[in-house]
């Protein structure tokens, strides 16, 4: 396979990504589009003006990026758990294991579906956020870097979680019991300068807090944690799962008995 | 003489520490149109799964075309086309998109793959359904989905496991054809089957293999040739009350139009004819009681039942 070949591998299975979650778009962009036109009425609006200033900002305007990060974040992810455990359970897989498209290309096209999928709805809610709010991009490189990769290391972490899926419960409990709890605690809401200061540690330790004050910086100019650090730790991360879902798929786990 | 494949003391133990294959050894020439015979559970999905890569092997070595899917399994996989036993595509996907789709993977341009999947589509018969979702065909129509979609890069070696299971009687006809041509116009063909006519017609090299192991492996002729004793039924003019006595011949009247003979290879014919002369039995019809390789394959699986009771 040369590079022509490989490049029309990939496309062949992004293409095919892109037109199932747009196909069934009830199912994916609808309602995350619904949930958070909810979440901007009911926090930004209703409860927001009663809040009056996080971190300078009006209420509104703080979650904001934090409602767009999330969506990103949750989309990208299962995207990627539903398509790729279901390719696996219909066995569809196996179209792809008997071709000659190497296991890097396989993994960066199910990944880039997730991520076109978590920047579609990205780009909805921020879209429908406008109704709402003026959005006045700060840092715009930095914008787009920090919701690209978040959307690329969730749809990582999505397919990894559908390699050692074997039932549908199974896509559903990391997304429940560890990303919306984490998501909820990342700072989406809240600043954590108003936290006491041995929660403000343990939110440290949180992943998810990085990616959603880089991005609230990126648009506000301002954030609770070092940009920096976050830009380089989401590197690391990415690279680790990338090696990781490599390791899986050269293996066969849960594909191949 | 190039060999299209390889399999050198192939060895799988499961997950579950079932022992499915026993260092397995044989290989296919270019052009041959090999048959992987064997009982329900002997291992021809697993051999046919190792070879393809569905399956990961225990030990042992693959080649496809000299290539070692150990040091190269890309370039092993590109000259391969599969078409396994049980159904394998996304069911709520279209029928030309499955295809079209398949070839991407192989790096054909999408206008090259959609001519490629119109013309498989037309002379497979699936032409009018090109538009429906793979889940509307019928068994048989997804068969030949698969078959197509094995054949949209032109592999050199094809593998159907069971690829006429569950297809009636004309359109497995047409199979035959089709699949005679295309071995005809230079691709190696090995298939997986239970109906052993089939494999007598199309087959020119033979493996059986029962419980993880290879009991035979030779030419389909030279395996013919081992058939000691044909039996042959006789429909006859006349209704008889007791079998006649043809000597040297075994005989059984099993209705009263209906004689059943056994017959020794070197006897030949046209002496049981003479005797049936003599004694005035006029044949209308004769026919083989069962298929040959049919007989030939019980005789040889039994015989490995028997061994390994011993
Ligand atoms: N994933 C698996 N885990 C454990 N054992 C398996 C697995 N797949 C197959 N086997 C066992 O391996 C043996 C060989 O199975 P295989 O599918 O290769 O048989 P086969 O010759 O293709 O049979 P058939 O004619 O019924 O298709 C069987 O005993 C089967 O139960
Ligand atoms: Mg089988």
């Amino acid at each position: 396979m040369n590079s022509h070949d490989l490049f029309i591998a990939f496309w062949t299975i992004l293409r095919r990504e892109i037109r199932r979650f747009t196909r069934i778009w009830a199912q994916t962009l609808l309602p995350p589009a619904i949930t958070m036109t909810l979440y901007f009425i009911i926090f930004g609006n209703l409860i927001g003006s009663r809040i009056g200033e996080m971190g300078g900002f009006d209420y509104m305007e703080y979650i904001v990026p934090g409602l767009i990060m999330m969506s990103v974040i949750t989309n990208s992810y299962s995207n990627v758990v539903s398509s790729f455990y279901s390719t696996k359970f219909q066995r569809s897989i196996e179209e792809l294991l008997v071709s000659p498209v190497p296991n890097w290309i396989i993994l960066s096209g199910f990944v880039l579906g997730g991520v076109a999928r978590g920047l579609g709805v990205g780009l909805i809610v921020t879209l429908l956020s406008l109704f709402f709010t003026d959005l006045q991009v700060q840092h715009l490189f930095v914008t787009v870097a920090i919701v690209f990769l978040t959307a690329v290391l969730f749809a990582l972490g999505g397919f990894i979680n559908a390699v050692f899926a074997n039932s549908f419960d199974d896509i559903s409990i990391i997304p429940t019991f560890v990303l919306t709890p984490l998501t909820y605690l990342g700072g989406v809401f809240y600043s954590i300068q108003l936290l006491p200061e041995f929660w403000q540690g343990v939110s440290q330790l949180n992943p998810i807090l990085y990616m959603v004050n880089t991005f609230r910086y990126g648009i506000l100019g301002v954030s609770d944690i070092n940009v920096g650090f976050a830009f380089m730790m989401i590197l690391l991360f990415i690279g680790g799962l990338f090696s990781y879902a490599l390791y899986l798929l050269k293996h066969g786990k849960g594909i191949r008995s | 003489m190039t060999l299209a494949l390889t399999v050198e003391n192939l060895h799988k133990v499961y997950g579950n520490g079932f022992e499915a294959l026993k260092e397995i050894s044989f290989e296919v020439k270019q052009g041959d149109f090999f048959a992987l015979l064997g009982p329900n559970g002997a291992g021809k999905s697993t051999t046919l799964g190792i070879v393809s890569s569905l399956v990961n092997k225990t030990s042992g070595k693959v080649s496809i075309f000299g290539v070692d899917i150990d040091k190269d399994l890309i370039g092993a996989k590109l000259n391969l086309g599969v078409v396994p036993q049980e159904f394998n595509f996304n069911m709520f996907e279209n029928v030309k998109d499955i295809l079209v789709t398949q070839a991407g993977y192989y790096g054909i341009e999408r206008k090259r793959a959609s001519e490629r999947a119109d013309y498989y589509m037309k002379k497979l018969g699936l032409w009018e359904k090109r538009h429906g979702a793979a889940r509307m065909l019928s068994g048989g129509m997804k068969r030949r989905l698969m078959i197509a979609r094995a054949l949209m890069h032109d592999p050199k070696l094809l593998i159907l496991d069971e690829p006429t299971a569950g297809v009636d009687i004309e359109l497995r006809r047409s199979m035959w054809e089709f699949l005679r041509e295309l071995n005809a116009a230079g691709t190696t063909i090995i298939l997986t089957t239970h109906y052993l006519e089939e494999a007598e017609s199309l087959c020119r090299n033979i493996a059986i293999i029962d419980r993880g192991k290879i009991i035979k492996n030779t030419s389909m002729n030279a395996l013919l040739q081992q058939l000691t004793t044909e039996t042959f039924i006789l429909d006859i003019e006349d209704a008889l009350t007791q079998a006649p006595h043809l000597e040297g011949y075994g005989v059984r009247l099993i209705a009263e139009n209906v004689l059943e003979v056994d017959v020794e290879k070197e006897q030949g014919l046209n002496g049981l004819f003479e005797l049936l002369q003599d004694n005035n039995i006029l044949v209308r019809s004769m026919r083989n009681k069962s298929n040959r390789l049919e007989e030939l394959f019980v005789s040889l699986v039994d015989k490995t039942l028997n061994q390994d009771n011993a």
